[in-house]
Order: C-alpha cells, then sequence, then structure tokens
C-alpha cells in the first residue's frame, strides 16, 4: 500500500513543527480508534468464520481464533447451490465487463479521436446516464423483463449490469485515451498502417493499463449488486447470484454464524483482490461516481 | 483529476485534432464511422435506460396492478396516482423520513471524515499507512458482506456487541434484540452507512489536505490564529470544492441506499426504516400497485434532481472542454 504515500511527494507536504511527546499521545490513541473501528468489523468475520461452533456460541467470546477450524467453510461450500451461485455471479459479473469494455472502446474511439456532428450532445448523454437514479428504475425493469419473457434469466442481469457500468467506463477511456498521443497512432498510419491496425498495433498496447483498471471497477460493481438481482430473479432460485443468497442466509445457515460468516468472506475475497490491484487509483475513480463501495 | 495520490494524473481531456484532409470520397464513406462506433452505445442505452425510465413515466400515469401486469391493457388515468400518493400521509411521513435519514448520515459521515482527514495528516508515517489500510478495508467491504456482519456483531444472544455494553455495566442490553425495535434498528443503518462511506469522505480530504502549502498555515499561526481558526480560514476555503462534492455524492448516496435497509430490515420494523426507494418497492412488489410505486419513483427522481443536476455541472467542469 506504498502508493498511498508516494503521491504525498506531488504536492507539498503539510509539515507541521514536531510537539511534543505528550500531546501526540492523544492523536495516536485516536488513530488507533480509528484503526479498530474500521478493521474490526471484518476482524470479526473471519475470526468467527475460523472458530469452532462451541467457541461461536459462548458467553464470553473470544477475540483470537485459538482453535481455527475450516468446518464453516465446508458448511458454507457444501451448502446447496453454492457452486452455480459462484458460477452464475462470475458469469454475470465478466460478460457484464467484457460487452461494456468492447461497447465503451468503440465508443471511446469516437469521441477521442474524431470529429463528427452529434460529438457534443452524445458526452452529454453519457454524462447523463452516469447518473442515472438505478435504485428507481428497479419496477419499470422488473415489467419490462417480464413482459419481454426475460424474467429470471442471467442474460437480463448481465445486460442490466452492462448498462450500469457502460458510462464510467466510457468517460474513463476517454481518459486513459487522451492520455496516449494521437501522433503515435499518426506515425504508425504513415508508415503504411491502416487506421484500425494503427490503433490496435500502437494505441491498444499502451491502453491496456487503462482498460484492466477500468474493468476492475467494473468489476467490483457488478459482483457487489443485489438490488436488480433480488427483483429480476424470482422464482428459478437456480439462476440467482452471491449477493442474493448471502442475503437470505438466515435460510440456508439457520443461526449457524460461523458458516455465515464464512460465506460472507469468501464473496468478499475477490473484491479484496481488486482493491489490492488497483491501490491508487480507487479514490479517483471512486471521484468519478464509479462505485459505490 | 482531484486527488494528489494519483502518480500520473490524467492529462485535461481536449477536443481530437482535427482530421487531416483527405481524399473526398474516403471523407464521405468515413464520416459514418463515428455514429456505427457509438451505436451500440445508443441502442444499449436506448433499451437498457431510457426505455425503462420513459416505462415508469407512463406507468405513473396508468392504472396499473396485477391484472395489467398479467394481461396488459393499462388505462390511462392521468394525475390520479400523483393524486392518491399526494394525499396519503404516510407519503409524507416517508419524505420527512428520507430527509432526516439523509441529513443525519451526511452530517455524520462529513463530520467524521473531516476529522479522520486532518487526523490522517498529522500522523507519523507508519501510523498513518496502517489507518489508512484500514480504511481501505472498510471501504473494499462489500455491502452484502457488510450487512451480514453488522447483523452479527448486534445479535441478541451471542452478538459481541450486547456482550461489551453488558460488560461495561449496561445490563438491559443482556439478549437486547435491536432489530424489534424501530429506533434501534435505525440507528445500525445509519451505523453501517456512516462506517461504510467514512473512508471515501477521509481519504479523498486528505488527498486535498496534502495540496495546501505549508506556507499558508504558517501565516496564519504568525497572525495568531488558533487550530480552529486556520481550519476555518485556510483549510475550509481551500478545500471548498473538495467538500461540495462529497457532500452531494454523500446526499445522492445516502438518499437512495437501498441495499442496506432492505437487506437488514425491508424497511421495518412497523416501517422505522421506511425511506423513499424502500417505499416504492413495497407499494411495487408487495402491494402489486405498479402504478403507485412508479409514481413514487418519479417523485423521488424529482426530489433528488437537485443534488444530481449539481453534481452534473460539476462534472461538466472538470472535465472541461466537451
Amino acid at each position: 500500500m506504498t502508493a498511498w504515500t508516494t503521491g504525498k511527494a506531488a504536492g507539498p507536504a503539510l509539515r507541521r513543527p514536531h510537539r511534543l511527546r505528550a500531546g501526540r499521545l492523544p492523536l495516536n490513541l485516536a488513530a488507533l480508534l480509528t484503526l479498530a473501528v474500521s478493521v474490526f468489523p471484518v476482524y470479526w468475520m473471519v475470526v468467527t468464520a475460523f472458530k469452532p461452533a462451541a467457541d461461536i456460541q459462548s458467553d464470553t467470546p473470544s477475540f483470537l481464533p485459538l482453535h481455527p477450524t475450516l468446518a464453516h467453510f465446508g458448511t458454507a461450500v457444501h451448502s446447496p447451490g453454492f457452486g452455480t451461485f459462484w458460477r452464475n455471479s462470475l458469469t454475470v459479473t465478466l460478460g457484464a465487463v467484457l460487452l461494456s469494455l468492447v461497447v465503451a472502446l468503440l465508443a471511446a474511439f469516437a469521441v477521442g479521436r474524431m470529429r463528427w456532428r452529434g460529438r457534443r450532445a452524445f458526452l452529454l448523454m453519457v454524462f447523463v446516464a452516469q447518473m442515472a437514479p438505478w435504485e428507481a428504475l428497479l419496477i419499470p425493469m422488473y415489467v419490462i423483463a417480464r413482459d419481454t419473457d426475460m424474467l429470471d434469466r442471467l442474460s437480463m442481469l448481465t445486460l442490466v449490469y452492462f448498462m450500469t457500468t457502460l458510462p464510467f467506463t466510457i468517460v474513463t477511456l476517454r481518459g486513459f485515451l487522451a492520455a496516449i498521443p494521437v501522433e503515435l497512432e499518426e506515425a504508425a498510419q504513415v508508415d503504411g498502417c491502416t487506421r484500425p491496425a494503427a490503433f490496435r498495433r500502437v494505441t491498444f498496447p499502451l491502453l491496456a493499463p487503462g482498460l484492466l483498471s477500468t474493468s476492475l471497477f467494473g468489476f467490483i460493481t457488478a459482483w457487489n449488486e443485489f438490488a436488480f438481482a433480488n427483483t429480476l430473479i424470482i422464482k428459478n432460485q437456480d439462476a440467482r447470484t452471491l449477493p442474493v443468497w448471502l442475503s437470505s442466509f438466515s435460510n440456508v445457515f439457520g443461526t449457524d454464524w460461523g458458516a455465515t460468516m464464512a460465506a460472507s468472506s469468501l464473496f468478499m475475497l475477490p473484491v479484496l483482490v481488486v482493491f489490492l490491484l488497483l491501490q491508487n487509483r480507487v479514490t479517483s475513480g471512486m471521484t468519478a461516481g464509479a462505485v459505490k463501495g | 483529476m482531484l486527488t494528489a495520490r494519483s502518480a500520473a494524473p490524467p492529462p485535461a481531456v481536449t477536443d481530437p485534432p482535427p482530421a487531416p484532409p483527405r481524399a473526398r470520397r474516403r471523407v464521405r464513406v468515413g464520416a459514418l464511422w463515428p455514429y456505427l462506433l457509438v451505436a451500440p452505445t445508443v441502442v444499449g442505452a436506448a433499451f437498457l435506460l431510457v426505455y425503462p425510465l420513459v416505462r415508469n413515466t407512463m406507468m405513473s400515469f396508468q392504472h396499473f396492478g396485477l391484472g395489467e401486469l398479467i394481461r396488459g391493457g393499462a388505462t390511462w388515468v392521468g394525475f390520479a396516482n400523483y393524486r392518491t400518493v399526494l394525499d396519503d400521509p404516510e407519503f409524507w411521513t416517508v419524505v420527512r423520513r428520507t430527509l432526516w435519514w439523509t441529513a443525519l448520515n451526511v452530517a455524520l459521515i462529513m463530520v467524521l471524515g473531516t476529522l479522520v482527514a486532518l487526523m490522517l495528516v498529522r500522523l507519523g508515517k507508519r501510523m498513518r499507512l496502517a489507518v489508512m489500510s484500514g480504511l481501505v478495508l472498510t471501504w473494499a467491504t462489500p455491502v452484502i458482506a457488510a450487512t451480514t456482519i453488522f447483523q452479527w456483531l448486534f445479535q441478541s444472544r451471542f452478538g459481541v456487541v450486547n456482550w461489551a455494553l453488558v460488560k461495561l455495566g449496561f445490563d438491559s442490553y443482556r439478549d437486547y434484540s435491536w432489530f424489534a425495535h424501530g429506533g434501534s434498528t435505525f440507528a445500525i443503518l445509519v451505523a453501517l452507512v456512516v462506517w461504510q462511506s467514512v473512508p471515501f469522505a477521509a481519504l479523498t480530504l486528505y488527498g486535498g489536505l496534502t495540496t495546501i502549502p505549508a506556507e499558508l498555515y504558517e501565516s496564519a499561526r504568525i497572525d495568531g490564529a488558533g487550530a480552529w481558526q486556520s481550519f476555518r480560514l485556510v483549510t475550509f476555503p481551500m478545500l471548498r470544492p473538495l467538500f461540495a462534492l462529497i457532500t452531494s455524492l454523500e446526499v445522492i448516496w445516502c438518499f437512495k441506499a437501498f441495499t442496506q435497509i432492505w437487506v437488514i430490515s425491508e424497511g421495518g420494523p412497523n416501517g422505522a426504516t421506511t425511506t423513499l426507494p424502500i417505499y416504492a418497492f413495497q407499494i411495487a412488489q408487495s402491494l402489486h400497485k405498479y402504478d403507485l410505486g412508479a409514481a413514487v419513483s418519479t417523485l423521488t427522481v424529482l426530489i433528488l434532481l437537485v443534488a444530481l443536476v449539481f453534481n452534473l455541472r460539476r462534472m461538466f467542469r472538470q472535465e472541461g472542454a466537451l
């Protein structure tokens, strides 16, 4: 996580004169408190997942996994449908991300590299779409899905996630594209490349990191989405995704909190990996309205 | 971009350079390309965004219940649905509750976020890294995982919160069921949303704080300004755009928060945590009054429009030349 600090060199750092040690004590105590509050819930999830049932249902909770066990992970993984829901989530998420990446790349190229009538209007539309109040569209989307026989289908969910991530993907890719000098492409064209070939051989490799980080944001959004998955998948329980399954944990695990926390941990794992990959790009992406954690 | 943190900030987005002159025929054929390239986006938005919006507005002016959902043939009723909704005192209770919910969450997020950011700049390097990593962990927690964790933390029999409260001497919290009471459920939801939202506010503000030149604080100190005064006269004016941005984003996010509330309480107990998005969904999905639900949704968007337009204007300014 060094990326968080390296950026400090960019701006003149705020340096305060060193105070007396006594003056720093409350500050460090506040820091420890902040750290504890932010980490404890996640820590508690992981600890509970590893504790044997007897330790979980004890009147005095133990704060360390003294007798770690993988039993709860076994319960979670072997609960009916776990593999299916995991596969559904992956299918929907990857499908939506790839689709929106391809469509956004085409649009970003048109917006960033070409001049045409209606370009401004198109960009305006993309910005407005980025602010779309999706929570207010649950009901019409349900009605439309029902009318078109798309209810209980993963393809419908994929399409919805594609559209929720598309505007952000276009805006971000346009930014990355603008950072690549158009002269590189022109030079390739002078050397005899066609325009598509110049883009594919010169710009595309340079764009790869941008494509990666943009798609990771889309991944988090789609992976975590609950409201539409809960509304559009109703009868066909086999088509549910992980968030919906996890939200109904009491039907699945009853009061087995160890298994619930194990399932939660497994669900969170990919997101955590993605966050570690993204590191310092997280803040700027979030600011652009990408994902709400 | 906004933060000082990104190592290589993308340069300002500018218009593409004019196309080099080409042979006449090629221009005519080539002129179609940009439209072909944006066509998938336009088609997708038309079907998956514009159409649902139009459909929602249409439904709010129709009589649309379970029968119309199955058989079709909805009839137009003008503003009747809106009259029904606006005449219902429960709607206004929900509106007041939503505003209170939004105000409380945003106020807590902004105050705590600012305090954490101010703390971060004053910390030593290692401690700062530790706190920031903790904040990122909180931020990375998926909403569904967080709701599950909070339900376990506040569980009545073996929940760690009740255990701690009893240990601290609050004996009335022995086996206390938090989710059976409206007030305590509301409080847990606020805690959950604030816990998840403070990292964004704090880290963004910290990014802004590091860009303020130290000389400004020094001259403020020489002029005799205390801690509060240097915040009011230096920090706040310098970061005003950032504060405005975060506040507007948090207002939007808290106002339309759906998942947390629905998963934990479905708006209950006794409607104590029903906000506008939950209310619209309940009316439509549980009562099958899709027309009234659509009307509430439309009204929700209208109320949100203030914050949305503000945010849109900011995005335009930030992106510069369109």
